[in-house]
Order: structure tokens, then C-alpha cells, then sequence
């Protein structure tokens, strides 16, 4: 909570009597009158400034402000107790009232519109692929991280090409998730096969981290005679019954209040699973997004909330889409928990799904992630966002950014992969993709794709995303 | 003083002449065509210059130019204090310009396609159309509701659904639809000027179609009236009734009927609330036979009423059952094959002609 006062000196003091310097620090939303403590704490690390996402409009002021990640240790996963009040004798009368009591104050102090403190973001992994030192994260066995790495190519992959199959004409449509692939596959790796998902549109990563095949996503979109939705839906509008993954509706947020609906009934039903769902910064102003968050805390539902706030929808930036610290301090609002993640960050994601699917079944809360990463694709194939953004900003986003290398790196470190495996994986998705993609009309085009994917990384998906979007 | 007179004179008499001389040249050169999309484009900014109240709001509508480019260059033009990009929520944007126009102003509320109206339903029938009875006339809502509406291509059930039937319904709200450019124009001004909520149905594949306007349509004063149908082509056999993108069908039919010898009246109905029951009435008792003709489901839709309409005013000239051509009962299916048989196509409109004046052809002979 942040106060907006005349005397934050007098707030520091009768906050240092009252509680410990460390407790304080453990705060998730600083304030100013915290720099002077911030001054005598030893950090172990300082990321710098230059980090922080720059998703917005460069110009906007308001972005300009401080970042100051703090890297103490946080034993577990609960939260931080807010200060709420000022616990001053003389002052504090409590009254109880329908609501619960309240401590009354003669002092006339509104709640500022947004901290000077943006709400930490948790990353475990730097720019670099390198576990930044004194990190707490879920531990990852081998098998599965090559498994995350593995799957996170060939969503890259797949996602190529189906963009060209579009351009080339012969699918009508399709959406990519570029840019997006840490966020799709880490947060399926961490739930189980009996949790329910409630998909907007950028998240094929979960339905083939579950076992669907590139067959049947290609199925689906060239609506074949094998296609399971009989060629009534417009291409990625996946589904899939057996893998637990809602069908893709067009609707933009509808999916949050039926995630909440169907997690009630899983509580109902006792049963070791929870509903998830997964929404864009935009779907948060949506009036279901608000309705679908209250009723999860008021009906204690185990349902976890996965914002990816890629900075866009269609061409509208965040700031133009809300004005509060993004999505995760909404939570608090509604009586939440949650947190704010780098979504580029695959092994940051993974501890943060697997750390919340915990809480949401074993204490039937509910749970909000907000994934912070850039949209790297257009919003689809009917949009060219060099319109509305400079091409700089996305190939910087799409390069120097990518969740994929990334988390290539750390394998590599942690000597799980290597060279010779990454040209094996690359070669084996090709084989396979061509024999998948035969069946559905699309052969010569694929081979090119992926010609051009097995090349020198720096080189490969500049020609084709390009190539594809000045068509 | 007399120089200044004779100035001003000379001044009138010029501008007499001038429009003769334009109407000259215009009968030696062909008519101007433009797009549908152009059409709306130039209503929008016409209206927006002409009075400082009206303004925009949607999604994609100023810095993206508009979803489908309706808002071309508007945001430029104006500014963004009169052409507001939202947040996505129709329910919010809705609601913010049923309140503006409340207070006084005209807003012209953009909706990506009808179908994410009904996000917003609430407020265009309780807060907007509802207003001004349940007020005895204080509140008057000058607001206009637009969008592409129907079937479009390969766009799948919620992007297809056609609303004409849904608003047309409900008392306190104007329902056009317009199929050419002149109609785009015309009814789009009158719908602004208009001082009650206007739902301004328009179709996505038209947005790209030119069609020949005349000077008059191309002046910033022209209007065309709300209510009134238009009888696109004069006949004597069976009365085809239309809207929108169906007009188009209808006379492409009415042609084809011609090499048959039946003459069809094509009524492009223009205005689905109020509902021109007079010109359709009128020409059934001319022809005797009716066809209606939609892209919306078929129950409850517009066709129904209008054959109601008739039945009630008309019976005794009627001289076959009405028929009504409308889209599958069921959701719209993405596969083309599928969607080909979900939508009305022009056979589908000649075969039912043909049936009203007893001469429907083989079944045998039908795909």
C-alpha cells in the first residue's frame, strides 16, 4: 500500500520501533520514504537499469522511474505482509464493520495512483543464460529441461511455418507466438496432464508440450476431413478433449470466468487438479477478466490466472490500455496472490506455475501471473505492426531477447546440450515436420521454412519474418 | 454602395452559372465511382467537421486507421480528443459513449464487427434505446452504433453472425443498413444527425466495392431519409426484398429472371427499423408474389416480419405463400465448402423466384 504523505520521516521512525529493518524490506511495493532505508541494506546484486523491458513508448514519462530489484532470500512462497496502517497509539481507533474492522485515522491520506516503485519481476536467469547468484527457484531434472528446450524450438518452428503457409495462401490465417515460447512451454511443464486449460489464442505451446501432434495442429488449420473440429473453426483455433485444452474461442477474455467455473467444480469434486487459464495484457480490461478474479477469491477456487503482458494488442500499447503498475497488483486488489514474472525466463516461469498450482490445490486459492515479455509477431496474419512500432525495437526484442537462446544457454552450461545435439534436434524436427506436413498439402513450402530455420540462428528468422512481413 | 451591389450581382449570377457548367461536364463524362469504404470515410469526416459534437470511439480506430480503414486519416485530422482508441472492452466503451450523449455530445461508437456488441447489448438496449421513452422524453441519446455486420469470409461463427433481426426488434433504436455508396453516405449522415441511438449495420465485403454516385450524393448536405426503401429495379412479376449485400444478389437474380420473362422488383429495404412497410405492401399488391431475402438465421428474422407485415396488409393480393431466403439454422462453419452452404447464394434466390411464380424448375436439375 502506498501512502501518500507530508511526514514520511515520522513513518520511517515509528516503522523502525515498531518493525524490523529486515521485515521492511521484505515489502513487495517500496515506496520514497524507503529510500533512506534502502541505503543501509547491502544488496548482493544491482540489475541495471537497462534491463528493464522497455515495452512502452520510449517517450512516456511515467515509465522513466526506478527499478530496485531486491535479491534478499525468500524462505517460502508466502507473501509479505503489508503494513497497513500507522501503528501509532494515540491514533488507531478500530471500529468493526460489515466489511471487518477498520482503523480509523484523523490524518487525511489518499492511496497514491501508482507506486514510484514498480512491483518486482522475478527472474532466475540472466540476459546471459547464467543463474544469477542467491536465486530460489524449483530445480528442473535434465530430462525435463531438454524437454522444455526441445519443445520450445519446435514451437518456433511451427510457428514459421504456418506464418508462411499463410502468406503462401494456403492457410487463411494463423497467429504466431514468437517471442512467447518460454512463457507457453514452461508454464505447461510445470501443471499436470489433469489440469484444465483456458487458452486465449497465443498458446499452442501448452496443447503441444501435452502431446498434440504437428499433424494435428496442421490438421486443424487447413479444416481437412482428419481436422477434429470438422472444419468449422478458423485456423489455431485448437482444441483438444483428451489433452485437458478448451477450444480456442475468438472471444477475447471469455475463457477467464468459464477457468474459474470449472476450477469451483474441480474443488467440488475433490479432485488434484486446478484450471488454468491464460490471457493478454489487453483481455485484462475486458469485464470478465474483473468478474472472473472476484468471484475466484470469494469462491476460493483453485484456478491460476497466466497474464502474458506482451505490451500490445493489436497496436495499442500498454499505456493506453490501463494506467495501474500492470497486471499482477490487480491481484491484491481482488483479494488475489500474485506475481510478477519475466516471462522470457523459462526456468522462472516453471518455478513460479509450479510454486502457484501448490497453492491454488493443496489451499484452494487463486493465483495471478503476470508474464512481462514483448510480442514479437504481429498480432496476426491480417496485421503489419511495423505500422505502429519501429522494426528496430522488435528485431532487438526478437534477437538480443529471445527466451529460447536463453534458456539454450543455461543446458549448456549445466552440460545437459551441446552443438551436436542442437544440429540433431534441428535435423530430426525437419524430418519430421515434412513428413507431418505432406499429408496436409504444404511440402515444398516446408522444406524451404526449415532450410531457412537450420541456419546460423542470427540469420534464419530475419529472412523469413521478414521476407513474410513486407509481403 | 451600387458597385458593391453590382459586385455581389455578379457574384450570384456566376455561381448560377457554375453549376450549370458542372452539370455539363458531368453529363459528357462518366459518374463519379467510390468505394463503399470511401463513402463512409468521407460521411464521417463531413459530419465531423460540420458539427464540433460529433466524435469517434472503438478499438483500432485512430493510429491503426480503423480496424477495416473506416477512420482513415480521421485521427489526424481531428485529433485524439475527437477519435478515441479504447481499451478493449465494448462493454466500457459502450457504456462511456451512451453517457457522453447523455450529456450532449454524438458519439459515433465503432464496433470490430456487431458480434462483440453483444458484449455491449446491455447498454445499446437498456441504457441507450430505452432512454428517452422511460424518461417521457427528457434524455435523448444522439448515438450511432456501427460496424461491420454478417457473414464475411472464412471468418467462422463469432465473426458471421448477422444482428439486423436483434435490433430491429427493440423499440427506441433506428436499424439501417446500407448496400451501395450512396446508401453508405446518405444513411450514415442522417444516422449522426439523427438526435436518437442508430444501429448502423454495414458488411465487410462491401467495404471494398465501388459503385457509381452522382454529384448530389457527393455534396456534404445530402441525406437520404430514415425509413424509406429504395426500389433499386421496377418490375411487375415478384417483389424481391433485400438488405445489405443481398441487394447485390437480388439484382444479379432479377437479371437473370429477365432472360425468362419474369420481371422482378428489387426493394433494397435500406432502413430495417423503421420498417418501410408502405413501399413493400404497395408492390406486392402491384405484383402479387414476395420474396424476402437475408443473410441472418432464419427464425425471428427479418424476413418473418416481413412477410407478417404483409400477410396482415396485403393478404388478398397475394397470389403465392411468401418465401423466405435466409442463412442456415446453424452457426456459421469456417471450411469454404461449408460456408458456401450456410450463406444465401444467387441460385438459391433465382430457384425461389421461380417457385413464387409457378415455374420452379426440376429438382433433379438442382446441385
Amino acid at each position: 500500500m502506498a501512502f501518500y504523505s507530508k511526514n514520511p520521516r515520522n513513518i520511517i521512525n515509528n516503522l523502525k520501533s515498531k518493525v524490523g529493518l529486515w521485515s521492511l524490506m521484505k515489502q513487495s511495493h517500496g515506496t520514497c520514504s524507503y529510500s533512506s532505508c534502502l541505503n543501509t541494506i547491502h544488496l548482493h546484486r544491482f540489475l541495471p537499469l537497462t534491463t528493464l523491458p522497455q515495452f512502452t513508448n520510449p517517450d512516456s514519462i511515467s515509465h522513466k522511474k526506478g527499478h530496485f530489484p531486491h535479491f534478499q532470500r525468500f524462505q517460502s512462497t508466502t507473501t509479505e505482509k503489508q503494513i497497513d496502517s500507522v501503528p501509532n497509539g494515540e491514533q488507531s481507533q478500530v471500529l468493526d464493520f460489515p466489511g471487518g474492522k477498520v482503523v480509523f485515522s484523523p490524518e487525511m491520506r489518499f492511496l497514491s495512483e501508482s507506486p514510484s516503485v514498480y512491483s518486482q519481476c522475478y527472474r532466475v536467469l540472466d540476459d546471459n543464460g547464467q543463474l544469477i547468484s542467491h536465486s530460489n527457484f524449483v530445480p528442473v531434472s535434465e530430462e525435463v529441461a531438454v524437454k522444455m528446450y526441445s519443445n520450445m524450438v519446435t514451437l518456433q518452428t511451427l510457428d514459421t511455418i504456418f506464418y508462411e503457409a499463410q502468406r503462401q495462401g494456403r492457410i487463411s490465417f494463423y497467429v504466431t507466438s514468437i517471442g512467447e515460447e518460454a512463457i507457453n512451454i514452461a508454464s505447461a511443464a510445470a501443471l499436470t496432464s489433469d489440469d484444465i486449460v483456458f487458452p486465449q489464442y497465443r498458446e499452442p505451446g501448452v496443447l503441444l508440450w501435452r502431446g498434440f501432434t504437428l499433424q494435428e495442429f496442421a490438421n486443424q488449420c487447413f479444416g481437412n476431413k482428419a481436422d477434429y473440429g470438422k472444419g468449422r473453426q478458423m485456423p489455431i483455433h485448437y482444441g483438444s478433449n483428451k489433452l485437458n485444452y478448451f477450444t480456442v474461442a475468438s472471444t477475447i477474455a471469455t475463457q477467464i470466468p468459464h477457468a474459474v467455473g470449472a476450477a469451483y467444480s474441480l474443488k467440488m469434486d475433490k479432485k488434484d487438479a486446478c484450471a488454468v487459464t491464460y490471457f493478454g495484457d489487453g483481455g485484462t480490461s475486458e469485464g470478465d477478466f474483473h468478474a472472473a478474479m472476484n468471484f475466484a477469491a470469494v469462491t476460493e477456487s483453485p484456478v491460476i490466472f497466466i497474464c502474458r503482458n506482451n505490451g500490445w494488442a493489436i497496436s495499442t500499447p500498454t499505456s493506453d490500455q490501463f494506467r495501474s503498475d500492470g497486471i499482477a497488483v490487480r491481484g491484491q486488489a481482488y483479494g488475489v496472490r500474485s506475481i510478477r514474472v519475466d516471462g522470457n525466463d523459462a526456468l522462472a516461469m516453471y518455478s513460479a506455475v509450479h510454486s502457484a498450482r501448490h497453492m491454488a490445490v493443496n489451499e484452494h486459492r487463486p493465483i495471478l501471473i503476470e508474464a512481462v515479455t514483448y510480442r514479437v509477431g504481429h498480432h496476426s496474419t491480417s496485421d503489419d505492426s511495423t505500422k505502429y512500432r519501429p522494426a528496430n525495437e522488435i528485431e532487438w526484442w526478437r534477437m538480443a531477447r529471445d527466451p529460447v537462446t536463453r534458456f539454450r544457454k543455461w543446458i549448456e552450461i549445466n552440460g545437459w546440450w551441446g552443438s551436436e545435439a542442437e544440429s540433431q534436434l534441428r535435423s530430426s524436427i525437419r524430418s519430421q515436420d515434412l513428413s507431418r506436413v505432406h499429408g496436409s498439402g504444404i511440402t515444398k513450402l516446408g522444406k524451404q521454412v526449415l532450410n531457412f530455420c537450420c541456419f546460423p540462428r542470427g540469420h534464419s528468422r530475419l529472412a523469413t519474418i521478414k521476407g513474410a512481413s513486407t509481403l | 454602395m451600387l458597385a458593391i451591389a453590382r459586385q455581389r450581382m455578379l457574384g450570384q449570377s456566376f455561381k448560377k452559372i457554375l453549376p450549370a457548367v458542372s452539370v455539363l461536364r458531368s453529363y459528357s463524362s462518366a459518374a463519379k465511382q467510390i468505394t463503399v469504404r470511401e463513402a463512409l470515410n468521407s460521411a464521417l469526416d463531413e459530419e465531423m467537421s460540420a458539427d464540433p459534437k460529433v466524435f469517434l470511439m472503438g478499438e483500432e480506430v485512430g493510429e491503426y486507421q480503423g480496424a477495416y480503414k473506416i477512420t482513415k486519416g480521421l485521427l489526424e485530422k481531428y485529433g485524439p480528443e475527437r477519435v478515441l482508441d479504447t481499451p478493449i472492452t465494448e462493454a466500457g466503451f459502450t457504456g462511456i459513449g451512451v453517457g457522453a450523449a447523455y450529456y450532449g455530445l454524438k458519439p459515433v461508437v465503432e464496433f470490430m464487427t456487431f458480434n462483440f456488441s453483444m458484449q455491449a447489448i446491455d447498454h445499446i438496449i437498456n441504457s441507450a434505446a430505452k432512454s428517452n421513452y422511460m424518461s417521457a422524453g427528457q434524455i435523448s441519446v444522439p448515438i450511432v452504433f456501427r460496424g461491420p455486420n454478417g457473414a464475411a469470409a472464412g471468418v467462422g461463427a463469432q465473426h458471421s453472425q448477422c444482428y439486423a433481426a436483434w435490433y430491429a426488434s427493440c423499440p427506441g433504436l433506428k436499424v439501417l443498413s446500407p448496400y451501395n455508396s450512396e446508401d453508405a453516405r446518405g444513411l450514415l449522415k442522417a444516422a449522426i444527425r439523427d438526435p436518437d441511438p442508430v444501429v448502423f449495420l454495414e458488411n465487410e465485403l462491401l467495404y471494398g466495392e465501388s459503385f457509381p454516385v452522382s454529384d448530389e450524393v457527393l455534396d456534404s448536405s445530402f441525406c437520404l431519409p430514415i425509413g424509406k426503401a429504395k426500389i433499386e429495379r421496377e418490375g411487375k412479376d415478384v417483389t424481391i426484398t433485400a438488405f445489405s449485400k443481398m441487394v447485390g444478389y437480388a439484382l444479379k437474380v432479377s437479371e437473370m429472371l429477365e432472360r425468362d420473362g419474369i420481371y422482378a422488383e428489387v426493394i433494397n429495404l435500406r432502413s430495417i427499423r423503421p420498417l418501410d412497410r408502405s413501399t413493400i405492401n404497395t408492390s406486392v399488391r402491384k405484383t402479387n408474389r414476395l420474396i424476402t431475402v437475408e443473410e441472418g438465421f432464419p427464425q425471428h428474422g427479418v424476413g418473418a416480419e416481413i412477410c407478417a407485415s404483409v400477410v396482415e396488409e396485403s393478404f388478398s393480393y397475394l397470389d403465392a405463400p411468401v418465401e423466405r431466403i435466409a442463412g442456415a439454422d446453424v452457426p456459421m462453419p469456417y471450411a469454404a465448402n461449408l460456408e458456401r452452404m450456410a450463406v444465401p447464394q444467387v441460385e438459391d434466390i433465382f430457384r425461389a423466384a421461380k417457385r413464387a411464380c409457378y415455374r420452379s424448375v426440376p429438382l433433379a436439375a438442382t446441385a
